[in-house]
């Protein structure tokens, strides 16, 4: 009977549940618009690939997020490093417009790896209060203005062209997602991530740096904002304030709802793809039922909650 | 052995977190008040205080789950939920209003409670579950009032968010200029409601036995399950206060701004700030160390810095900079244990 069912890994069940509820996702807001409209715009490529380019931005932060969450840390201040890396690639300009936006992100995942791993202050409340100086940077470079300066070119072409027919910021993701995929299945720097957030001590008594690594994870985390910043500034052709909140907690639920344990050490890349993908189109249909905030809130919860119910639960306590 | 120690002495050594909050914000309430163009006055006081209830209330909130070694990301959002639900029924004659106090207390607690239930049946993180439930709230929120706004008894308004005599003047329940009266009549009443929650509602449930599970379960909760102690109750109690304390900041909140209003941003805000006071105020994010009125003392001290911004003439511009780089500073602090550590193996706990 075994070979009938082969047995799922735990890690794969996740996975699995989320696609069907994608599945799930897309019959319902088919059958609305089919019965309302008489139309099936969800199921038409080119609407799916429009929604997956806007969920791209959300995918890199997601991507760098779960590197952190692996540790069994956060990291609170991918809003304002996302804003931070736009308004600074926008204000250089230029050619070095994206190389900037990318420093940031290095600089303030080295000041909160720094932090985390060498002063060893929490995770959430670190990354929390870095999130506010950056704010406050942010709010003296600009005089708490929207800033007039406008996206480059290039950032505008990674982020709005289409390539192929296919829009760019679906490359971008998709590279993203193969070297941290890779970066987490076939490197020794991968595997000490899982090792280090399974049981840190013991990690440190096999030979595993492990501040070494935490820092290297926080600056992982900073680059992927950075660049979802910096794409998202191409994307609306220019940056402005707040521009990174909608993103922190979708991410940390794109996450989760992919399977990767919120206390690290366990969890999948394919899992966060699958959470990302998830949340976006949950999103695109509720604005398609013409949902209100209200009702998009609590649907939004519900749905993590229900998710995670179903294959998300701990163990009970044994001594 | 005889301890050489006082008492005094000892407690302070053992809570080196906490007294050091105390002196902390004992020394800046002075400065603030001596450099303040007024100097010391009751006005500024009661201003002061009003201020400082929402966030106050919060971190109590926020304390007790971080007690238990978890997070509640909704305690910002029961708030949200909370305020909306007062600035609908808070109002009309003194019963009414009375029962509709009752009502937003009863909402913040059983929105606790349901927070409690998941966590603990559910058996999830505290952290997500709470993302979650937090975004359930705001939902509520908004369908109760889709825009700012609201209507809450101007009384009760007033009464409550000035002085003692205000309060006995307005309700008439004795001459406000009574002579026993005056020297506590410059009281401010938002300072008086959260002490008396403080000490009424706190202190004496950490005496129970499922407060003192809470502190077992946040220290090490095997052993605290070995020892048979009721753990589930204790969580759930812990989630349902939370609520409760969240329920009360919420209903100030309407009172004070006479409205509701459901700001997702608001509600992020306040749950973020709430944990950072949690911090300052000397409970450890671990879990297992601290208590509710540390983390006053941590609220408030992050309140009254941001009160130096209006008596220091600073660049507007620069204020969230500065409010930024104390509160990194501040959480820092604790950075200092690492340096006295002997065995490097601590460190990773």
């Amino acid at each position: 009977m075994k070979l009938a069912f082969p047995s799922l890994k735990s890690e794969d069940k996740p996975i699995l549940i989320a696609s069907a509820f994608i599945l799930v996702i897309l019959s319902v807001g088919t059958a609305y618009t089919v019965s309302t409209q008489g139309s099936a715009p969800l199921l038409s490529p080119n609407y799916l690939l429009q929604q997956l380019q806007t969920g791209s931005f959300l995918g890199i932060v997601a991507a760098g997020m779960m590197v952190v969450i692996l540790l069994g840390h956060i990291d609170l201040s991918v809003a304002w490093t996302m804003t931070a890396a736009a308004m600074m690639a926008t204000t250089v300009g230029g050619d070095l417009a994206i190389p900037v936006g990318i420093a940031i992100g290095v600089g303030v995942g080295l000041v909160n790896g720094f932090g985390v791993a060498y002063l060893r202050v929490p995770s959430m409340i670190f990354t929390l209060g870095v999130d506010s100086v950056l704010r406050g940077l942010m709010v003296a470079h600009t005089g708490g203005f929207a800033p007039q300066d406008a996206a480059t070119p290039l950032m505008r072409t990674l982020a709005s062209s289409r390539l192929m027919g296919i829009p760019s910021a679906i490359f971008v993701w998709l590279a993203v997602s193969i070297v941290i995929a890779v970066m987490l299945k076939r490197t020794a720097f991968g595997r000490q991530i899982y090792v280090t957030g399974n049981r840190e001590m013991a990690a440190y008594l096999s030979g595993v740096r492990t501040r070494r690594v935490i820092l290297g994870s926080f600056v992982v985390s900073g680059v992927c904002a950075a660049m979802a910043g910096v794409m998202l500034a191409g994307y609306s052709a220019r940056a402005f304030q707040g521009m990174g909140n909608a993103f922190l907690l979708p991410a940390i639920a794109a996450v989760v709802i992919g399977g990767t344990r919120i206390l690290g050490g366990q969890g999948r890349y394919a899992g966060t793809l699958v959470g990302v993908i998830l949340i976006v189109l949950l999103n695109s249909v509720l604005s398609i039922m013409q949902m209100p905030e209200a009702g998009r809130q609590v649907i939004y919860g519900a749905v993590i909650i229900l998710m995670l119910l179903v294959y998300g639960r701990g163990g009970k306590v044994h001594s | 052995m005889r301890n050489k120690r006082s008492p005094l002495a000892s407690t302070i050594r053992q809570n080196p977190g906490f007294y050091g909050a105390i002196i902390m914000l004992l020394v800046l309430y002075l400065v603030y008040n001596m450099l303040h163009p007024r100097g010391f006055s009751a006005a500024v006081l009661i201003q002061n205080s009003n201020e400082s209830v929402a966030i106050v209330f919060l971190a109590m909130a926020q304390t007790v789950p971080v007690l238990l070694g978890g997070l509640d990301l909704s305690v910002g959002a029961i708030m949200t939920l909370t305020n909306c639900v007062a600035s609908v029924v808070v109002n009309g004659s003194p019963p009414q209003i009375i029962v509709g106090m009752i009502i937003t207390l009863a909402t913040g607690t059983a929105f606790g409670l349901m927070n409690g239930l998941i966590v603990v049946y559910g058996r999830l993180q505290p952290i997500i579950a709470t993302l979650a439930t937090g975004a359930i709230a705001v939902g509520l929120a908004l369908f109760i009032r889709p825009a700012p706004g609201g209507n809450v008894d101007d009384d009760i308004s007033w009464a409550l968010t000035n002085d003692l005599y205000e309060l006995v003047d307005t309700y008439g329940w004795f001459d406000a200029d009574a002579a026993w009266f005056a020297p506590i009549s410059w009281f401010p009443v938002p300072l008086l409601i959260v002490v008396v929650i403080a000490f009424g509602v706190w202190l004496p449930f950490k005496r129970t036995v499922t407060g003192r599970t809470i502190y077992a379960i946040g220290s090490a909760e095997g052993a605290a399950y070995m020892s048979g102690l009721n753990l589930n109750r204790a969580k759930i109690a812990a989630f349902t206060l939370a609520g409760f304390f969240a329920g009360c900041a919420g209903l100030y909140l309407a009172i004070q701004t006479s409205s509701g209003n459901a700001d997702i941003t608001q509600a992020g805000a306040y749950t973020l700030n709430s944990i950072a006071a949690v911090v300052v105020g000397g409970t450890s994010l671990l879990g297992g160390m601290g208590g509710a009125i540390g983390s006053m003392v941590g609220a408030l001290i992050l309140r009254v810095i941001s009160f130096y911004f209006r008596i220091v003439s600073i660049d507007p511009l620069l204020q969230p900079l500065v409010e930024g780089v104390v509160l990194l500073l501040a959480v820092s602090l604790g950075a200092f244990r690492t340096l006295r550590v002997k065995n490097q193996l601590n460190l990773f706990r």
